[in-house]
Formats: structure tokens, C-alpha cells, sequence
């Protein structure tokens, strides 16, 4: 049992690293914006190829 | 009528027959644009925006729009501004910052609606070479640019993003700068709390599971504990701390005083018993409790920040550049250069920069925002005119009499900030009952002190403190901020959107409610209510009216259906007077007396008279010649919406009186009260002062709630108490507005109220269960029986209560009914 003396503090460092990253990931800006990353990502997925201007030639840009 | 400051477009119109939707914004197209066949636009702009969509490769926007909100019909359009200011230094040191070569800007914009916006605007690199990098925040319709600065200009993307149909307006990056900060740190404080609060449960696990009996384990538990909870309390928990000295301090009841003497006394206590390797300790709670509290912390600040900034949007309403005239040439200055007396020039769907007198030049205005007038206002020579008005349809030479800072605008916009600073807080019903707690509980741990002092006077210190602990509100503390947060939620899939939870309960309480007619009450636009004289013209009417843009021609198109067989020849438009065309082969006339009834005038019958009866009606009216021979008067009125008197009586039903603040003309307001029932009061041709005044002296009676949809309303929305802010009216009311609407009408108005009176009654439904729950831990505390165990237990419970039952309660979703 003797092992929690060392056992325990290495649990603790442990999650103080975890707490670490999360603080770092947010002065990143991970959470700064909860909305958009998840309606970016379905707008992705969806027919990203150029289409030929040729199919409204009168509606070409000036 | 159209909101001048908005490119938000108006809701199509329903009752037109044939009706064709522009193909990009979904407005109606104008008789004479039709085309046949899909495409087709209501105006060069929307064709223009086709244009470089489609060129650019990026046309499933459409589809994917479509496919989004069902149909083409909020999307928005172009104002066609130069937003040459974009390019001057000023700007460019205000607004732009610099990283290396790239420049970085943020950008307000109107008109974002869903996903497919989010799509197309970051498509911004593609559309323009030298953009890096767009990047979109849905929630506040912020948009960050990063561009090169040699290849691209700023006045190009906003050009750009202008022509796409999101008028952009500068944002001043360094107020968000402090908010984000204030955000990331309660997210910081947030996670920490969270780990600590997991690694101190481990640890209690050990203590009550009795693994660690033996004295030297029991006392490394106990310390891990100590030393993990104290940031815990003095780091994560200070919040609540602080909340409380000032709770204390200020003698305003607050949630944060019985939170903070709870966690304070439980942890001194705790500290001193593992210092002494004696008695219980309650770290674990200690450490759960403050995580969830954050939990409920974040999740109320969460929707403060909707809609919020917008207030940038009102200074961005008066244009920042000016064109002066020197002689013959124009010069563009900042409009703070403009000095009284000087001369500008503005020019058609320009705002104006400066208050003054016109010299030369007849057109209208639409000054839908500062009067409340539906209708543009036509301007002659020697007329007033003011600062954020546009003007609709010739070249205007005006006189400034004031500098941009004494405009009325200027003074519009200081009355609402006074206004909002004069507001006093809304005390929120958990802070009212957490005052009476504050003093129940303490009394009730100087009995159970006092009374263990002759019994047992070892443990009577121990027993006060469990009493503490115990009843720290927790659930008290969360069961507000969960449940306004999920009604909030539901509120936004509703389209109702609150700026903070104690608008909830400040909607919910009975008292007045006030409309701006326009566009509340009504449907926002003209429709034809009487035609006298020969029908045989209607035909002609219609055929000559279907080019004209105007709101009577539009009604008159709408009312009598579209004409392809005519033949039209020739139209003209006098501004302000009526419409000259020749439709196959006759002339055709339709406008004021003065323009219809020239010298040599015939008439089949009395048209004048007509007239003069619409104008008592206060209903706006035209004369229809023909062949030189006045043949008809038409008559024209603002519909009220359908569901508008169902909905009032409602709210009357449920203790609301209904006033009417309009600033259109007395008699118009005066035929819309008829058809309401009964009102406080119905009052027309009021200024926004004057509105700000009503609202004032209405609210020394009790509360106060303003509906509105323009900045002419912005004062009176300012001091209301509960201000709302409908779809359809300026973006720019939003900054005034705690709750807005993404949907016109009454209708709307009535489901937010009975929404707000259901989640009070959830908020205090959870209020007395995390009472009950206190009782019977004091209960048990003042006996005696109570150990660190069942309060670790008691405590989470009570917690998951309050927590099911504010989630799982249906307050904005479910079928009107008033509880």
C-alpha cells in the first residue's frame, strides 16, 4: 500500500497536465466559437466543384 | 414602408396573384422584368450578384438554401454603396489591424441567415483575389477577413460582400477583445474545477469505502483533498466569492452570499479538522459543488452574448462620408468635417450625412426609422431634412445646418445610451428568495449551535457547520440559470431570442404592453381598400403601373392582376406626384389631383370629393386619368395582420393592457385602433422624445413592455423595461432590444409572453424542490445524524432533480395556452 504515496501524486501530475492542455486549448480560441465549426462542417461535404461558367453565359460576371 | 437602413427584405407579398420570385433574394419581380423562365431577378443588383456567384462556380448556394430554409425567400439584397471611407486612413487605423503583410478586419453583417450563408461568405478568397482567409461566427454574424493589403483594397470587400447581399459595417475589434477574455477565463476556471472536482472524488471514495483506515493513508486522502481543493475554492470558486462581499457589501440580495458562506465555513472547517487529523471533512462536496455552479455560470453567460454589439450597428446607421459641394466640383470629406452652412450633395439611395434644408432638387426620403411615417416623405426646396434618412429618387442639394454631432440622429443615439444606463436592474426571483436563505439559514445554525452547546458541546460546532454545508444552495443555484438556459434554447428554435434570462421574468409579470403600429400591428406595406369609378381602366392601371417600384403602384399591380396583352409605350414618374404612360395608344395618368387634374380636366364624376374622403380616413389615395378624363379614385391602407386581434386579446385575457405609440398620422393610427379593442391608449404623429417620455411615466406604474421595429423606437425601447425588436424592422433596433424576433407580428409577441410566464413557473417549481430538499437536510443536520457521506449524496441528488425536471420542461414549444 505504501505504493499510493508515490502512486498518488503521479495521478495528481497527471491531471494537471490534462488540466494544462485544456487551458492552453482555450487560449487558442478552441471554445471561443460553439456554433459555426458544426454548420461548416456540413456545408463541406456537399458539391465543392467548380461548375463551367459557359452555363449561363448571359449571367457572366462583369 | 421597405426598411430604409435594412437590406433584410420584406416578407413576399401573399395576396399578389402570379406572383414571381427573384431568383436571389426572393422579392417580387416587377411585372415588366418578367422574363418567362427561371432566372429571373427583381433588380440589376440581385442579376449582378447571380452573376459572380454562378461565375465564380459557387451556385449550389442556392440549391443548398433552398434546401435549408425551404425556399428562396431570405436572402438578402444590395444597397450598391462605394464604401470608399473603407480606404481612408482614419478607417484603416481604426478598424484594420496589421500582422506582417496581411491586414485583418472584422465585419458586422446584416442578413446572415443559416448554413448556406456561412458557405457562400467563406467563399470569399475565391470571389476576390488577395482575400486569404474569411472566417464566420454564426452566433454574431461577425465575419474575420484576413486580406493582403497590396492586392486588395478594403472598399473592394466590402463592395463584394455588399453585391452577395451582406451590407457590411465595421466592428470595433477591442470591446469584443475584453468580453473573449472574460469568456476564456470562466472556460478556464470551468475545466480546472472540473479536474479538481473528479481527482478530490477519487480520493473521497477511498476515505468512505474505509480503504484507507490506516492512519498515515487516511491523512495522505485527506491532504491530496486539502491541497487539491483549496485552488478549487480560491481560484475556480472566487467568482462566487467575490459575488458574495459584493452581495455583502452593497446589501443587494444575491445567490453568491449563501453559496460563498457555505463553501467558506466548510472549507475552514474541513481545513482545521485534516490539519488536526480529527472530525469529518467535506472536500468532495465542496469541489463538485463549485464545478457545477460554474457549469450553471457558463451556461447563462452563454446566451448573454446573442445579438449582442449591434449597437455598433446604430453609430454605422449616419454614413461616415460626406460629398461636398465647392462650386462645381464634389469633394468626398469625412462627415465630421462638414461645417454648418456648407453644401452637400447627396445622391439617390444615399443616407443623408448631416441634418439641413434642401436647396436644390425635389425627391422623397425615407425616413421610415426616425418618424415611424410608413411612407417616403417627398421634399422640396426649403424642406428639413435629417441626418440617416436616404434619399429614394433625385439628386439632392442640401444646406447643413448643424454638424453631424447636433444632428437628431447624434441625439437620438445619446438618448438611448442615457436611457440604458438609467435602467435599473431586474432582481431576479432566485436573488429575492437567496436573501430570505442568507438569514433562515444562518438563525437556523445559531439554534442548532446553541441547542448542542448543553447537549454535547464537542460536537456543536461540527453540527452547525454540516448545517452550513448542507444547505448551500446548490441546487437553488443552478436551478434558474438551467432552466432559463433551456427555455432560451427552445425560445431561439422558435425564433425568439433573449439577451438574458431575467427578461424571461420581466415578460412574465403583467402590465403594459406598447406596439409601434407600423409593421407590428400591420402587415408593413399598402393594399388597394376601395376603387371608385369605371372598372374598364383597371387594366390599364395595372399595365401602366407595372414598372413602377413604387408601394401604391406595387398595390395596384398586386390588386388587379398583371396585364400582358397591353402594350406599354411610354412611363414617367414625377416624385412625390403620380405616374404619366401610354398604354396601347392612350394616355394614362395616376397620381395626386395636382398631377392628374391639369387644365382642361374632364370628369365622369365627383373625384375630388373621393379623395378628399380617403385623406379623413387617413388612408393615402390616387386619381386615375385617362384619354384626359379623370375615370377612378383607388384608395390604399396598411393591413392589420390576421392573427393580430386574436392575439391581443390574448394578452388582455391574461392581464396585459395594450397601448399604441405610432409615429404615423393621427387618423391612420386612430383607424387601425378601431379594429384592436379595448387600448390604454392609441396615439399617433408621436416623435421618438415623445414616445421615450409615454414610456417613462407608463413604467413609474409598473412594468413596461415596448415592441418595436425601428430605430425611431430606439429611445423608448431603451427605458422600457422589456424592449422587443420584430423581423422586418432595422437591424439597427436590435442594439436597443433584449429580445428579438425572427418572425413579424403579434403572434410572435404573445408566444414569447406565455413562453416566459411557463419557465417562470418552472424556475420556481425548481426553487421549492431544492427548498425541500435544504429542509430535510437540516432536518437532519439539527438532529445530528447527518455525516460527510449523505451529504455528498443528498447534495448530487437534489442537484439531478432540479436539473430533469427544468430540461425536460416544455415552455416554448408547445401549443399557446396561457398558464
Amino acid at each position: 500500500m505504501t505504493v499510493l504515496f508515490i502512486v498518488l501524486p503521479l495521478a495528481v501530475l497527471l491531471s494537471l497536465l490534462a488540466a494544462l492542455a485544456f487551458v492552453w486549448a482555450t487560449r487558442c480560441g478552441q471554445f471561443d466559437d460553439l456554433d459555426t465549426p458544426a454548420v461548416r462542417l456540413l456545408c463541406d461535404d456537399l458539391g465543392e466543384r467548380p461548375r463551367s461558367p459557359s452555363q449561363h453565359p448571359s449571367r457572366s460576371p462583369p | 414602408m421597405i426598411p430604409a437602413l435594412s437590406s433584410r427584405p420584406v416578407p413576399t407579398f401573399p395576396s399578389a396573384r402570379d406572383e414571381l420570385a427573384c431568383t436571389h433574394c426572393g422579392l417580387p419581380v416587377p411585372a415588366a422584368a418578367r422574363e418567362g423562365a427561371e432566372p429571373c431577378f427583381c433588380c440589376s443588383a440581385c442579376e449582378l450578384a447571380y452573376g459572380i456567384i454562378h461565375g465564380a462556380g459557387l451556385g449550389a448556394y442556392y440549391e443548398r438554401r433552398d434546401r435549408v430554409i425551404g425556399a428562396a425567400e431570405t436572402a438578402a439584397r444590395a444597397t450598391g454603396k462605394s464604401y470608399a471611407e473603407y480606404d481612408d486612413a482614419a478607417f484603416l487605423t481604426r478598424y484594420v489591424t496589421v500582422s506582417g503583410p496581411d491586414r485583418r478586419i472584422e465585419l458586422f453583417l446584416e442578413g446572415i441567415h443559416c448554413t448556406a450563408c456561412v458557405w457562400l461568405v467563406e467563399r470569399l478568397p475565391r470571389l476576390l483575389p488577395g482575400v486569404r482567409s474569411a472566417s464566420l461566427e454564426l452566433g454574431r454574424s461577425a465575419l474575420e477577413v484576413v486580406f493582403d493589403a497590396e492586392s486588395v483594397a478594403p472598399s473592394a470587400i466590402a463592395r463584394a460582400l455588399d453585391t452577395l447581399g451582406y451590407a457590411p459595417h465595421p466592428s470595433a475589434a477591442t470591446q469584443r477583445e475584453g468580453e473573449r477574455r472574460a469568456e476564456r477565463a470562466l472556460w478556464v476556471r470551468l475545466g480546472v474545477a472540473g479536474a479538481l472536482a473528479g481527482n478530490v472524488m477519487l480520493m473521497a471514495l477511498a476515505l468512505y469505502s474505509g480503504a484507507a483506515e490506516d492512519a498515515p493513508y487516511a491523512a495522505l486522502f485527506r491532504w491530496g483533498s486539502l491541497l487539491l481543493t483549496a485552488p478549487s475554492v480560491f481560484f475556480c470558486g472566487s467568482v462566487f466569492l467575490r459575488g458574495g462581499w459584493a452581495a455583502l457589501r452593497t446589501r443587494v440580495p444575491h445567490m453568491d452570499l449563501p453559496i460563498s458562506i457555505g463553501i467558506l465555513a466548510g472549507f475552514a472547517q474541513s481545513a482545521y479538522n485534516t490539519l488536526f487529523g480529527r472530525g469529518d471533512v467535506y472536500f468532495d462536496s465542496l469541489a463538485v459543488l463549485i464545478f457545477l455552479l460554474l457549469v450553471g455560470r457558463w451556461l447563462q453567460q452563454r446566451h448573454h452574448q446573442r445579438a449582442q454589439g449591434a449597437l455598433d450597428l446604430i453609430a454605422a446607421l449616419s454614413p461616415a462620408t460626406a460629398r461636398l459641394v465647392e462650386g462645381e466640383a464634389r469633394r468626398d470629406v469625412p462627415a465630421s468635417a462638414v461645417r454648418e452652412g456648407e453644401l452637400v450633395e447627396v445622391r439617390v439611395d444615399e443616407r443623408l450625412p448631416v441634418d439641413g434644408i434642401v436647396v436644390e432638387g425635389r425627391s422623397s426620403i425615407d425616413a421610415a426609422w426616425l418618424t415611424g411615417e410608413s411612407l417616403p416623405e417627398d421634399v422640396k426646396p426649403g424642406d428639413r431634412v435629417y441626418a440617416g434618412t436616404s434619399n429614394r429618387e433625385k439628386t439632392l442639394l442640401v444646406r447643413a445646418e448643424s454638424p453631424v454631432t447636433g444632428s437628431r440622429l447624434a441625439r437620438l443615439l445619446e438618448s438611448v445610451e442615457r436611457a440604458q444606463a438609467r435602467r435599473a436592474p431586474i432582481v431576479r426571483l432566485a436573488d429575492r428568495v437567496a436573501g430570505v436563505f442568507v438569514v433562515v439559514v444562518l438563525a437556523l445554525a445559531a439554534v442548532t449551535f446553541g441547542v448542542w452547546s448543553f447537549i454535547d458541546r464537542a460536537r456543536a460546532l461540527d453540527h452547525a457547520v454540516a448545517l452550513l454545508v448542507v444547505t448551500c444552495p446548490c441546487a437553488l443555484g443552478m436551478a434558474t440559470p438551467l432552466a432559463v438556459s433551456a427555455a432560451l434554447k427552445r425560445a431561439a428554435r422558435a425564433g425568439i431570442f433573449f439577451k438574458g434570462g431575467e427578461f424571461l421574468e420581466a415578460l412574465a409579470r403583467p402590465g403594459t404592453i406598447a406596439f409601434d403600429k407600423t409593421g407590428t400591428l400591420t402587415e408593413g406595406r399598402l393594399a388597394l381598400v376601395s376603387f371608385e369609378g369605371d372598372p374598364s381602366v383597371k387594366a390599364l392601371v395595372s399595365a401602366a403601373e407595372s414598372r413602377s417600384g413604387h408601394p401604391i403602384g406595387r398595390a395596384l399591380v398586386a390588386a388587379f392582376g398583371a396585364t400582358p396583352g397591353l402594350a406599354v409605350e411610354s412611363v414617367s414618374e414625377v416624385p412625390g406626384l403620380g405616374l404619366t404612360a401610354r398604354v396601347s395608344g392612350h394616355p394614362v395618368r395616376v397620381g395626386s389631383s395636382e398631377h392628374v387634374g391639369g387644365a382642361g380636366v374632364r370628369a365622369s364624376f365627383p373625384w375630388r370629393e373621393a379623395l378628399a374622403h380617403a385623406a379623413e380616413l387617413g388612408h393615402p389615395a390616387v386619381a386615375v386619368a385617362v384619354d384626359g378624363e379623370v375615370r377612378a379614385v383607388a384608395a390604399f391602407s396598411d393591413p392589420l395582420r390576421t392573427d393580430t386581434r386574436a392575439s391581443l386579446d390574448a394578452l388582455r385575457g391574461a392581464g396585459y393592457s395594450v397601448a399604441v405609440l405610432s409615429g404615423d398620422q393621427s387618423r391612420v393610427v386612430d383607424t387601425v385602433a378601431e379594429r384592436l379593442g379595448p387600448l390604454l391608449e392609441a396615439r399617433g404623429g408621436m416623435l421618438p422624445e415623445q414616445k421615450q417620455a409615454w414610456i417613462e411615466r407608463a413604467g413609474e406604474r409598473g412594468p413596461i413592455v415596448m415592441v418595436g421595429d425601428g430605430v425611431n423606437d430606439a429611445a423608448a425601447m431603451a427605458a422600457a423595461d422589456v424592449a422587443i425588436a420584430v423581423h422586418g424592422g432595422a437591424e439597427a433596433s436590435l442594439g436597443a432590444s433584449d429580445v428579438f424576433m425572427t418572425a413579424p407580428g403579434v403572434g410572435k409577441v404573445l408566444e414569447a409572453v406565455v413562453g416566459a410566464r411557463r419557465t417562470l413557473a418552472v424556475i420556481r417549481r425548481g426553487i421549492v424542490f431544492s427548498l425541500a430538499y435544504n429542509v430535510l437536510g437540516v432536518a437532519l443536520c439539527m438532529g445530528g445524524w447527518i455525516s460527510p457521506l449523505f451529504a455528498a449524496l443528498l447534495m448530487p441528488l437534489s442537484s439531478l432533480t432540479v436539473v430533469t425536471q427544468a430540461l425536460r420542461a416544455r415552455t416554448f414549444d408547445a401549443p399557446r395556452r396561457m398558464p
